[in-house]
């Protein structure tokens, strides 16, 4: 934005000036708020972008705002289900939800879920986008390959997995109970945690991947030839020169994956577990759609969605910080 | 050119053979999984050629889902959800970057933070809005007493007017879905770079907003457009607990809940082989999107960062 500031004196000075000389201040004490983000040459009928704009803050309204607000006053007041009444209880829902060990068992499920997926999806990418930025032969063919992932739905990549891994008829299943590993997810937990983090991984890499691809690509020739001179190998380049170059791509993938693993993996463990066995897949946002919509504990889920609010928000700042540092490093 | 290594070209092209199996493989199985009979998709081993059943399981699957309307609901969704959203980004974002209004930051800062409340946090109160779409307008009505004076003048309650329920219609499944501004951000982002020369011109020429919206800056922005239309259709498509959610009858479910209607559970009929040529055909739209735009997709989801 500081390249938007810095138009708006040569730009818009006739209308700024005359309104800041009659004797309002406020134009200067905030120079940056009222223009930020605003072309030098713009228009000015304040009904006309109203209308444009009405559209947009509707559905925000309706739809964002009102359910957001919702969502927050509900989490500290007792609903039954049935009626409407409501008695306000404070920080009771929360204090239940933290004191609850499924709660605990459930985001402890979701961290080391969200950690292994992030590890592995990264790891993978990399390894891919390492070997295309490679080869030179076939490299779109690979690349139109693994990007197929990213059209298919996540309740469809749980729907496909749950079949190879399906312990009566699975193929996989089949090899893996030939050699002897007694595998059933419907009820050994680990199996079961394994096959959300296969499937969440399966459809992911291919996200990493197409970053990853393009922030290679931006690496300077003249970098990598230097270092050629200087007696580096493929290998050393990539991890002297190229990583450290990419880092904020990295950086920003981690966020995404994070967010991917938290919120996007619903269809995946709805199709595949449904939080069993025994809540050994029950992650965070599954569980908030089992508690209020399966059970009708309006108090709770209300309160575990405040939690998992934080989270996103938190999640987002990253995210924009992330996206700050790829525009300054150029990459 | 930097010098290459033959072991290393070999070990490259084997690690993105692995990949590529690791892709195509499940694809295969469920392909081959949908042309087999029931009783020879529970036989051990698991064949590894196609059998001859295919179109008899996309036939059987077809209709079993009811895919025709499955089909018909998800086109109409996606779609809605696709211009929808572009057109309503579009408009909002040529008003925050063109036009000097009072509460420009304000509008600017509510749209912004829609970005960082996924739909999936807050899933209970936006299904309670959709059920009840009209509640704060009747809210509103009632507050400021206008139901009261209307129904006295005139003996019509307001209130019987503003009841909106959009569970199963296509707006409960379409609007909570364009609710999100990431791409009016993305728009924004890219006014932000299109030259001031080009609007000071158009002013000069006496075109007003609307005319160099519609003849300057949507030309400007097609790359943009198609890119981000592709990333919604895929979006869109792939929806999965809003519909579960907002649908409760056959006649609206989306070609996604089909497909999970079908999949066995534990203790009927596995028929698997129903489940996976239904999945072929599920999936064969968004596939074919990504296939042939290809192109256009990768470069506009590296630049939207989404």
């Amino acid at each position: 934005m500081p390249a938007a500031d810095g138009s708006i004196e040569l730009g818009g000075g006739a209308s700024r000036r005359s309104r800041t000389s009659g004797g309002l201040a406020l134009g200067r004490l905030f120079p940056s708020a009222s223009s930020a983000g605003l072309k030098t040459a713009h228009f000015k009928q304040p009904w006309l972008a109203a209308g444009l704009l009405a559209p947009q803050l509707l559905i925000l309204v309706f739809f964002f705002f009102i359910p957001s607000y919702k969502a927050l006053s509900l989490a500290f007041v007792q609903v039954d289900p049935f009626g409407g009444i409501q008695i306000f209880v404070g920080l009771d829902n929360f204090l239940a939800l933290f004191a609850s060990a499924d709660y605990r068992d459930s985001a402890v499920f979701t961290l080391w879920f969200s950690v292994v997926q992030n590890v592995v999806t990264l790891g993978l990418a990399g390894l891919f986008a390492f070997a295309t930025d490679y080869v030179i032969r076939g490299r779109g063919l690979y690349r139109s390959i693994i990007l197929m992932p990213y059209a298919i739905a996540p309740v469809i990549s749980g729907v496909i997995w749950a079949f190879l891994f399906n312990p009566a008829v699975g193929p996989i299943a089949e090899m893996l109970q030939a050699i002897g590993i007694p595998w059933d997810p419907n009820r050994r937990p680990f199996d079961a945690q394994l096959l959300v983090i296969i499937a969440s991984v399966w459809k992911h890499v291919c996200y990493d991947y197409i970053f990853l691809v393009a922030a290679l690509l931006a690496v300077p020739a003249s970098l990598l030839e230097a270092a050629t001179l200087d007696g580096a190998g493929h290998i050393r380049r990539f991890f002297a020169i190229s990583v450290p170059l990419i880092t904020p791509t990295i950086f920003f993938l981690v966020v995404m994956n994070f967010v991917y693993g938290l919120f996007e993996t619903f269809g995946v463990i709805d199709a595949m577990t449904r939080g069993g066995p025994a809540g050994a897949t029950n992650s965070l946002v599954y569980k908030v759609y089992q508690d209020g919509f399966v059970q009708l504990d309006l108090g709770s889920s209300a309160a575990q969605s405040v939690v998992l609010m934080i989270v996103a928000v938190v999640f987002t700042v990253l995210q924009f910080r992330a996206l700050e540092r790829k525009v300054n490093y150029g990459v | 050119m930097v010098g290459r290594s033959l072991t290393l070209s070999i070990f490259c092209h084997a690690v993105l053979l692995v990949g590529a199996a690791a892709v195509c493989l499940p694809l295969y199985f469920a392909l081959v999984a949908g042309s087999l009979t029931l009783s020879e998709v529970q036989q051990t081993p698991f064949p590894l050629l196609p059998g001859a059943h295919l179109v008899d399981n996309l036939v059987a699957a077809w209709n079993e889902g009811n895919f025709s309307r499955a089909f018909l609901n998800s086109i109409i969704v996606t779609m809605g959800i696709v211009v929808g959203k572009l057109v309503v980004s579009l408009l909002a974002a040529f008003a925050i970057t063109y036009f000097r209004f009072p509460f420009r930051m304000t509008a600017f800062w509510l749209i912004f933070v829609s970005l960082m409340l996924p739909v999936e946090v807050r899933i209970i109160p936006t299904y309670e809005a959709v059920a009840d779409a009209g509640g704060p307008l009747r809210w509103v009505v009632g507050t400021i007493g206008l139901g009261g004076l209307v129904e006295s003048l005139t003996g019509y309650r307001i209130e019987t007017a503003l009841q909106w329920n959009l569970v199963n219609s296509y707006a409960g499944l379409i609007l909570p879905l364009i609710a999100s501004a990431s791409a009016t951000f993305l728009f924004r982002q890219f006014f932000l770079t299109v030259p001031d020369e080009l609007c000071e011109a158009a002013k000069l020429d006496g075109a007003g907003p609307l005319r160099f919206f519609w003849h300057v800056l949507l030309p400007l922005s097609r790359a943009n457009i198609a890119a981000l239309g592709i990333i919604l259709f895929l979006f869109g498509w792939n929806q999965y607990l809003w519909p579960l959610l907002f649908t409760t009858g056959p006649e609206m479910q989306t070609a996604i809940l089909g497909l999970k209607e079908l999949v066995p559970v534990s203790d009927a009929a596995p028929a698997w082989n129903i489940a996976m040529s239904a999945a072929l055909f599920v999936m064969l739209p968004p596939a074919l999107v990504i296939l042939v735009m290809q192109r256009w997709f990768t470069r506009g989801l590296v630049d939207a960062g989404k």
